[in-house]
């Protein structure tokens, strides 16, 4: 079943039971989050344990976006680490 | 207050050792509470996708997975299971002479809002599986450099290929399944890369190394992967590593070198490949933080049982990768085992003789592809290896040297490594050696306590002022 989120203020279509991170990668893209260096991240480890997706969903930080499935009308930001 | 009666057992993690746990258990006539993170069981083995997109052939990813239908089904429609879906176990609490109180926030993975419940076992089964160790080397932040872990899981999880074009690296017979998985959702696999070389692998497994496998469905198992890798002309190439991925916002190649027996790459051997992606895996870590907080006793970063599956804390258990690094057979065995006595059966004899099979072929699997320590020359002072906090292995070596400290714990609060969200989990025992190496020849002080951790999975600041009332 087909429902909408919104990415980074993109409306995007997606299926329910995708995570966040499967609707980013199938988006085509591999890097959302800047790490305190500045440098860009997105999945690595795939199953919630190295924190390197992390999203900003409905306003609420730190949200794994390879753990979070996604739901009609989520709004699903990126945020930057870089406050060393 | 918390739940539970008389003859609960409650088990955490709904992989395959816990699946096989709670089904014992029943068998036994205890009443089962499973509490398992994800929205359904199954664990990595068996990681598919959800209902909601479920298709026809979901079959074709995985292995026994007409076993894991029927386990599901017997979890699912027993009333005297209680099943715990988006459970996350958070904490213990231990207690003189029983097991611990079991802390659960249910609801959205890092969501809002979840509710708090808090459980009292007569006997707890700790299954939480174990999550991958990928070395560092230079350029391995760079988006496109995925564990081999990661590609299987999007593969089974969502249908989506890492890249177009791939190569898998790093150690053991787990490579194998990550390329099936790639080449089913369509990427094109340029090559596996094995850090053991031959002397390594086939000391590793004995004179012949199929003998013990093909007793079991894992020699056919992993037979059809390495026809299906002879079929797509995929090269395998053994004693070698990625010893460095380049690119600009995302890898575009990689530097592949020979290896000696030692891991440590031979000059001159370098050879540049072009990819998209990068998956790379060289073994895997037990997820030990709940047990270490029921206060189970460890042996090296495995958790200590006896003959029973029985950890060093009265009732509690545990199953699976816990114990030992073995794969889904010996997870199964473990759990079926950990089940019946967790419920106050005897061990089935059948599940006995299959976890001595399995661990002997555990053993032959970490002798044949087990991290030697040369791997550390690869890793050049400015490779990055804590991801949270990016740190590199010059600061870590530096530190060591001008502090002249030996202590872990100072040496890592000085770096900042291994303190970042993710708890070290993912680096703690590339900066646990690498400040080992760096120290000197007397070695840390504290060695090993990086698998400490207070919670188990994160948790809102406002969810743990809400769960100190309810426990309260
Ligand atoms: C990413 C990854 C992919 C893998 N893919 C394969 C593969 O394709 N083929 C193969 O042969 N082996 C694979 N493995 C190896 C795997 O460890 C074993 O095959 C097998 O799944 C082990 O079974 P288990 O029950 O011990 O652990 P797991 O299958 O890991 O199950 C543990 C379960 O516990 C849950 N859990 C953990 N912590 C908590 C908590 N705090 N609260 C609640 N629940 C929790 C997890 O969500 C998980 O479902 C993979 C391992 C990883 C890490
Ligand atoms: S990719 Fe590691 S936590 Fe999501």
């Amino acid at each position: 079943m087909s429902i909408h989120v919104n990415v980074a203020g993109e409306q995007v279509e997606a299926q329910v039971g995708q995570t966040v991170a499967g609707v980013l990668m199938s988006g085509g893209r591999v890097s959302w989050r800047t790490s305190r260096s500045g440098q860009p991240r997105g999945v690595f480890c795939g199953i919630g344990v190295c924190f390197d997706c992390l999203v900003v969903v409905n306003d609420l930080r730190d949200v794994r976006a390879c753990q979070r499935r996604v739901v009609d009308g989520d709004r699903i930001e990126f945020q930057e680490d870089d406050h060393a | 207050m918390p739940e539970g009666s008389a003859t609960t057992v409650v088990v955490i993690g709904g992989g395959p050792a816990g699946m096989a746990a709670t089904l014992a258990a029943r068998r036994r006539g205890a009443r089962v509470v499973l509490i398992e993170a994800g929205d359904d069981v199954g664990g990595q083995y068996w990681r598919h996708l959800p209902e909601t997109r479920a298709t026809a052939d979901e079959h074709t990813f995985h292995h026994g997975w007409e076993r894991f239908r029927t386990m599901r089904s017997a979890i699912v429609t027993d009333p005297e299971v209680e099943l715990i879906l988006n459970g996350h176990v958070w904490s213990v609490d231990r207690r003189d002479g029983r097991p611990p109180l079991v802390h659960v926030m249910i609801g959205a993975a890092d969501g809002r809002r979840r509710q708090a419940r808090t459980f009292d076992p007569s006997s707890l089964v700790i299954a939480t599986g174990a999550h991958e160790r990928t070395l560092p080397f230079p350029g391995w932040d760079l988006p496109g450099v995925f564990t081999a872990g990661a590609a299987q899981a999007l593969a089974k999880g969502e249908r989506v290929a890492v890249g177009t074009n791939v190569l898998v690296a790093g150690a053991g017979p787990f490579l194998l399944p990550v390329v099936s998985s790639l080449l089913k959702v369509g990427a094109t696999v340029a090559g596996v890369v094995e850090a053991a070389g031959w002397p390594q692998i086939t000391r590793g497994w004995g004179a012949r190394p199929w003998r013990l496998a093909k007793a079991s469905a894992k020699g056919v198992e992993l037979k059809g992967y390495i026809a299906e890798m002879a079929k797509n002309r995929i090269p395998y190439t053994v004693g070698s590593a990625v010893i460095a991925a380049h690119g600009i916002d995302r890898v575009e190649e990689v530097v592949v070198a020979r290896l000696t027996p030692d891991w440590s790459p031979i000059p001159g051997t370098e050879k540049t490949i072009t990819v998209d992606a990068v998956c790379v895996s060289h073994g895997f870590v037990p997820r030990t933080e709940l047990a270490i907080t029921a206060g189970c006793a460890l042996d090296k970063d495995t958790v200590k049982t006896d003959q029973n599956q029985r950890t060093t804390v009265p009732g509690v258990f545990t199953a699976g990768e816990l114990t030992g690094i073995g794969g889904v057979d010996l997870a199964l065995a473990e759990g079926e085992i950990a089940g019946a006595v967790a419920a106050g059966g005897a061990p089935p004899p059948a599940a006995v003789r299959r976890r001595k099979t399995f661990r002997e072929f555990a053993g032959r699997l970490d002798a044949a592809h087990g991290i030697r320590p040369g791997w550390q020359t690869w890793v050049d002072d400015t490779t990055l290896v804590c991801r949270c906090e990016d740190v590199t292995a010059g600061e870590l070596r530096d530190t060591a040297r001008m502090t002249g400290s030996r202590g872990l714990r100072s040496l890592k609060l000085t770096t900042r490594a291994g303190l970042g969200i993710c708890q070290g989990r993912t680096c703690g025992r590339a900066v646990e050696e690498i400040l080992a190496a760096a120290v000197g020849p007397d070695g840390l002080l504290d060695a090993g306590r990086t698998a400490h951790r207070p919670l188990a999975v994160p948790l809102r600041l406002g969810e743990l002022a809400t769960t100190g009332e309810d426990a309260g």
